[in-house]
């Protein structure tokens, strides 16, 4: 089995978990206001990078997600800017409605950061992946909702977030990533990247299935498809702009993600699509299913999210 | 409904030993794994799936009159495929595919994959509540099934266990057992440094529980403690079970400095001296 990007001739770098970890550190000094809560995952999601280099802003409450949402609230208000995190999963889906309650309704100034996002997390199985996130938080009126692609993507999207006055949900993975951009790519919330250029197709993704999405345009490359591959790391807001673009130029669009078909990023781009300018669309997700346990390759092969899928995928909807 | 299997006390040392060799064996050969978290629940499961507790049934492993066994610390599920490989339900060879693709033996106890599996589990704070929906369930079927549940001490944070405590005493569910696996630590370190809930036994008296405190790494104490659960009739037990993480194989463990070691296999040269000591 390929690694991820090796077809499209990229090179493995760290997972956005570590990207986001080691950010936060980074960025501790700058942000006085900055202060983590945690959920006995720390170690998981990283936040302890940030934790163990400023021991006095770092709070872990325990196994009590409900009651780790409502602290960030509660410091928020108080004028701290809490980032709080979890597994994907438990973060969102445990304490949906202390994230509606004490942090979307009221706009408090509070990060939510999900790690093992996905199935790629692989072994863990089903209950530890978090595949309906997304929808969750962009489900909430005035969150912002960000899944980064590599690495240097995540480290941007950490000061991003942190720059950005108001919640924000950030999407980070488990598994180490190909990197896509370098240290002067751009990165702004709610701003699509281009990140292949191409006119007869375009491949809109986000997170671990950006690198998969270029991996299937080299592939199409070789037989004569130059696909666009759109970056659409923010989903919530959505640049309404390149994607009417992408339908203006290219005609066709293949959304793909690592999440259910409910609610996500294909949801999100099919409404836009819509309503301004409707072109045959096709989706490569998880479908509408748990996953399993296995290596984090293998279940992704299982499921249907690889280069090969959006290849037929493309040919589908370049066929309609 | 087949009688549940009784060891004496000598034979139930053994079959822990045995299941604690397949904890390791099945969690290295699958490269991750909570095997630490499993080993300090051995006595509790062995105790009750070979100690004469849990009525159960390989024919019809969904009876509705059999015992119920929940793990809600789901991670610890090492522990109960290899109990029930030692029961014969599993050959090694099955348990052996722990945590690889399109395997059942996943590393969270899934309900819809194995019929043994009485909740999906792997989120924690869960098993309690759906234990008290059985008791409820097995009492207006008139059936005198037992549910007993088994929890983390750091799993205790959640704040939903506490609201199955008080709706277990409402309803006065004396076929429920909790059992709280007191193994000292959870993900991030020692739960006295993260989320100290000690004393167990003074919250659960006050929730109107029949509480013990016992050793939960001897047999005889285990024994003990589920046969005087069974013996309270008129509300809810739970047994404080004060454990270490990891027990049968500290001596391997020591050395690494890392007594908690959680979620991580045993390397393939770290496990072969922990099965020279369960030999
Ligand atoms: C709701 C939820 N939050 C976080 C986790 C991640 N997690 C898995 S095991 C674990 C520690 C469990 O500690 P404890 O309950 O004491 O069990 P032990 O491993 O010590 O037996 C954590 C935090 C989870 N599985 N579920
Ligand atoms: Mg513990």
């Amino acid at each position: 089995m390929m690694a991820i990007g090796e077809a499209a001739g990229l090179k493995l770098g760290k997972a956005t978990r570590d990207a986001f970890g080691a950010a936060l550190k980074d960025l501790g000094n700058e942000f006085p206001n900055l202060v983590t809560v945690d959920g006995d995952v720390g170690n998981s999601t990283r936040t302890e990078v940030f934790a163990k280099a400023f021991p006095t802003r770092g709070f872990n409450v325990g196994i009590a997600e409900s009651n780790m949402v409502g602290v960030a609230g509660g410091l928020a208000a108080a004028g701290k800017i809490p980032v709080v995190s979890s597994f994907a999963a438990f973060l969102l889906c445990n304490a949906f409605d202390q994230i509606r309650m004490s942090i979307a309704y009221p706009g408090m100034n509070v990060k939510l950061v999900g790690s093992h996002a996905g199935i790629s997390i692989g072994e863990d199985g089903a209950s530890q992946m978090g595949i309906e996130d997304v929808a969750l938080a962009c489900s909430m009126p005035g969150m912002t909702v960000v899944v980064p692609a590599d690495a240097m993507s995540a480290k941007k999207a950490t000061r991003a977030m942190l720059e950005h006055v108001g919640p924000v949900y950030l999407r980070c993975g488990r598994i180490e990533l190909p990197e896509i951009y370098t240290a002067d790519s751009p990165f702004e919330i709610g701003k699509a990247n281009t990140v292949k250029e191409g006119k007869d197709v375009t491949i809109i993704a986000n997170g671990l299935m950006v690198g998969i999405a270029l991996d299937a345009a080299a592939a199409l490359a070789k037989t004569g498809v130059q696909a666009r591959v759109l970056d659409m790391h923010t989903i919530k807001p959505l640049d309404e702009e390149a994607i009417v673009k992408a339908a203006t130029e290219t005609g066709r669009i293949v959304v793909t993600e690592e999440h259910l078909m409910a609610g996500g990023l294909g949801s999100a781009v099919a409404t836009v699509v819509a309503r301004t300018k409707p072109v045959p669309m096709e989706f490569v997700n998880v479908g509408d299913t748990y996953a399993e346990s296995g290596d984090p390759l293998g279940l992704l092969q299982k499921y249907g999210l690889t280069a090969e899928a959006i290849v037929a995928a493309v040919k589908k909807v370049r066929s309609r | 409904m087949a009688d549940a299997t009784k060891q004496s006390i000598d034979q139930l040392k053994e079959t822990a030993k045995a299941i604690r060799r397949l904890i390791i064996q099945i969690t290295t050969e699958a490269g991750s794994g909570h095997p630490t978290s499993s080993l300090s629940a051995v006595e509790v499961v062995t105790a009750l799936y070979f100690g004469g507790f849990l009525r159960h049934s390989k024919v019809n492993p969904r009876d509705p009159k059999r015992d119920r066994f929940i793990l809600s610390k789901g991670h610890a599920v090492p522990v109960l495929y290899s109990a029930l490989c030692q029961a014969g339900y599993y050959t090694f060879e099955q348990i052996m595919t722990l945590r690889k693709l399109g395997s059942p033996f996943e590393g969270h106890p899934n309900m819809k994959q194995l019929d043994t599996m009485e909740a999906s589990t792997g989120s924690l704070g869960q098993g309690l509540s759906l234990g008290v929906g059985h008791a409820l369930a097995c009492r207006l079927d008139g059936f005198d099934s037992h549910t007993y549940v088994m929890m983390g001490d750091g799993e205790m944070g959640e704040g939903q266990v506490w609201e199955a405590l008080a709706s277990a005493e409402k309803y006065r569910l004396a076929n429920l057992t909790a059992i709280v696996d007191q193994n000292g630590y959870q993900q991030t370190g020692a739960t006295k440094d993260v989320l100290d809930l000690k004393p167990f036994a003074a919250k659960f008296d006050a929730f109107g529980w029949h509480t013990q405190v016992i050793e939960g790494n001897s047999m005889e104490s285990v024994v003990e403690a589920l046969t005087k659960a069974r013996a309270v009739t008129d509300r809810p037990t739970a047994i404080i079970s004060q454990t270490k993480k990891g027990f049968g194989i500290l001596p391997v463990l020591e050395p690494t400095g890392d007594l908690n070691y959680h979620g991580k296999p045993l390397s393939k040269e770290l496990a072969e001296k922990a099965l020279a000591l369960l030999k």
